[in-house]
């Protein structure tokens, strides 16, 4: 370990040193690799076909030939008008897809006037807090001939629900919607945090947003189980896929339970990863997931339908592998990560931008995270045919590798007793966070390389960084304006009616909310009178602290 | 248990007055609705790790709770962790909570997103210190050290 010198940080000591000058013969998820992997080590039966049973190769025949990704960049702060305002410019540019990103009040289910919420609305994304902000987010916006998706949690039910409700207003049939919401509460309680209500009223939750999806907007994709933020907070490659699949079977158990048919509802469940720096890794961790969960399909719910089979997922390129120090640097690493996320066989990319560890990105910042998708799709000629590395002798060494690693981390869940009592004990979040350690202190003491950070330092680090974006300082005033006009304005028995309907379909089991929940947004009734109601019913989760 | 090479490493450091954290009592706190509370664990765990008694709120905890928190378990030091960009309203309302309760001896520092820009104004605000994630968490406890030492 080495130790602080007089005047000196541990940090500028250990940057002193030289660099290892050979590679670490270990993957971050611990993975010893050989110096050359050679045919009898590989077991290639696994690996069929590009399109087919078990996936190993991708879940289309013609691979990217047939359509490229879809590029989705996040965005959305301030006010609804703000956002409306970039919307239409996106979609000006030729953009299809629309990201919502909700700033925390909307996602944990307080209104922007709640002492809770004061100093949080519109920070790290719009305010959505009733019917009327989300009519003014998508005015002039035809519903219907975009998707969007929405980064929300523990609310999510509620943002599909204004979204069903102002493709009714706007006179588009909900068959037409067609986006995503993120509704994965299992991994909020383990690694982001905008949990609610206690595990199993919001299973339930969970359950009939995707059944009700199934029914009326089947083009939606009311569920994207994500692996992403449990690995930003500490978790290897290895884990994050593990964790994730037991996630989507501990849903799709739920879903059965609630009377779904997994033939059906199994077709519209996706997933959503980070993709960080060990780039062989990240590809197998890819391959090797979409065939752990075709093959837990098939073996456990006897799937017979290939499209219910497929594993379809989004990833973000960045995130905790950005670092702030000669953040210029991160423009490489997260284009080395796209291309990691491409050769995977990503459906859509979200690239982040090289300011993103320390601010809120620029327009500047912004474009060369679009910009670094475009020349990899059109220049580096990486997506022209199917899975170019498959039958490598080392990627399908490791992807065999990171199979059964996943399945240890599945099983050993299943041993704990499964995924919510995991969460409700706290076992995962402390797993987490002795993982998050580990990775630290590798940071600190050099094992692993960081560049610009533990070593190749200079002495100007943040040098060529010097646009800040700033947020307009009257947009909390302005929201709240909004909110109590509606308050005011609104028809406030419908407004209550919708409310108690909405109560007692809480206490039965046996009901679906969602349509009770799209009556209260017509209501006008709002995110923190619908949140309050339910947790009058289920009461609130609580947090096991354990460190 | 036996004593590992951290655990001597910490009493040697507390026996030459290099680390004399053992003993102090640290509440790490994430207020607002901010749930990222990995910087905040790996923090917690450091300053047990090196003696300390710490108190971890769990997420989502008012200012004047965490105010509450520290007198109740009487803290030398609070630790906010904010990634949400709602720094300077939390930790204002910090400082005032603890005025209120005739505690403004115990010193805040803080953790997480901070924008270089705001830090002087952090600092003017009461706060004695700012530590970032690309600190090693060993600078930070040496940082956090001086400061209750001082």
């Amino acid at each position: 370990m080495s130790k602080a010198t007089k005047g000196h940080t541990e940090q500028e000591a250990l940057a002193e040193r030289a660099p290892p000058d050979k590679p670490n013969p270990f993957t971050p998820s611990g993975i010893e690799v050989p110096v050359v992997v050679t045919p009898d080590m590989v077991d290639f039966a696994d690996v069929g076909q590009p399109g087919q049973y078990p996936f190993t190769r991708g879940i289309f025949e013609n691979g990217f030939r047939g359509r490229l990704w879809t590029i989705r960049q996040y965005s959305g702060f301030g006010t609804a008008e703000e956002s409306n305002e970039r919307y239409r410019f996106l979609l000006d540019q030729g953009q299809t897809g629309l990201s919502v990103a909700l700033d925390l009040p909307t996602q944990c289910g307080y209104d922007p006037v709640d002492p809770m919420a004061r100093a949080e609305v519109g920070k790290v994304g719009v305010s959505l807090s009733n019917l009327a902000e989300v009519e003014l987010l998508f005015d002039g916006i035809d519903v219907g001939s975009i998707s969007t998706s929405f980064t929300i949690n523990g609310t999510a039910s509620i943002s599909y629900a204004m979204y069903c409700a102002v493709a009714d207003k706007q006179g588009v049939p909900r068959e037409k919607l067609t986006g995503t919401i993120q509704n994965d509460i299992l991994k909020e309680y383990v690694a982001r945090g905008t949990w609610i209500f206690p595990v199993k009223p919001s299973m339930r939750l969970i359950a009939d947003t995707i059944l009700f999806s199934n029914e009326q907007t089947p083009r939606f994709n009311a569920i994207s189980i994500a692996g992403a933020h449990v690995r930003d907070a500490g978790c290897t490659a290895v884990e994050e896929m593990g964790y994730t699949l037991a996630n989507g079977l501990a849903y799709t158990d739920e879903l059965i339970r609630r009377g779904g048919d997994v033939e059906k509802f199994a077709r519209r469940l996706s997933f959503f990863f980070y993709v960080h720096m060990d780039f062989f890794e990240e590809i197998c961790k890819f391959r090797a997931g979409r065939r752990l969960w075709a093959k837990l399909m098939k073996e456990r719910y006897g799937v017979e339908d290939p499209k219910a089979q497929m594993f379809r997922f989004g990833v973000v390129c960045g995130g905790s592998s950005l670092i702030g120090s000669q953040p210029h640097n991160n423009i490489v690493r997260v284009g080395t990560e796209t291309m990691a996320a491409v050769l995977g066989g990503a459906q859509s990319i979200f690239t982040c931008a090289f300011d993103e560890a320390f601010q809120i990105p620029t327009e500047h910042s912004a474009e060369i995270a679009l910009r670094t998708q475009q020349i990899i799709a059109h220049e580096s000629g990486i997506a022209r045919t199917v899975d170019p590395l498959g039958g490598s002798y080392y990627v399908e060494w490791l992807t065999d590798q990171m199979e059964a690693g996943m399945m240890g981390v599945i099983e050993e869940i299943e041993q704990y007793g499964g995924v919510e009592k995991a969460v409700e004990d706290g076992w995962l979040q402390m797993k987490i966070a002795q993982r998050a350690s580990e990775r630290k202190r590798a940071a600190d003491t050099g094992d692993t390389v960081i560049v610009g950070q533990n070593y190749y330092r200079r002495d100007d680090q943040s040098e060529g960084v010097g646009e800040v974006f700033k947020l307009d300082p009257q947009a909390t005033a302005k929201v709240v304006e909004k909110y109590e006009r509606v308050r005011d304005t609104r028809d406030s028995a419908a407004a209550e009616a919708s409310l108690a309907a909405l109560e007692k379909a809480a206490a039965d089991d046996g009901e679906n909310l969602m349509p009770y929940l799209i009556d209260c947004c017509h209501a006008y009734a709002t995110v923190g009178e619908m949140v309050a109601t339910l947790k009058g019913q289920w009461g609130e989760f609580e947090e096991p602290v354990r460190l | 248990m036996g004593v590992t090479l951290k655990d001597e490493i910490v009493a040697w450091k507390t026996d030459n007055g290099i680390m004399s954290l053992k003993g102090k009592r640290i509440l790490i706190a994430k207020p607002g609705l901010d749930g990222h509370d990995v910087g905040a664990k790996i923090i917690a765990l450091a300053l047990r790790d090196a003696g300390a008694d710490v108190i971890y709120t769990g997420l989502r905890k008012s200012p004047d709770y965490i105010a509450r928190v520290a007198v109740d378990e009487d803290v030398d030091a609070v630790g906010l962790s904010m990634l949400s960009g709602s720094h300077k309203e939390i930790v204002a309302e910090t400082v005032d909570c603890l005025a209120a309760l005739d505690a403004g001896d115990i010193k805040i520092f803080v953790g997480g997103t901070i924008p270089a820009d705001d830090h002087a104004g952090l600092i003017a605000a009461g706060v004695c210190g700012i530590y970032t994630a690309e600190m090693t968490v060993d600078d930070v406890l040496s940082a956090i050290d001086k400061e209750l030492a001082a």
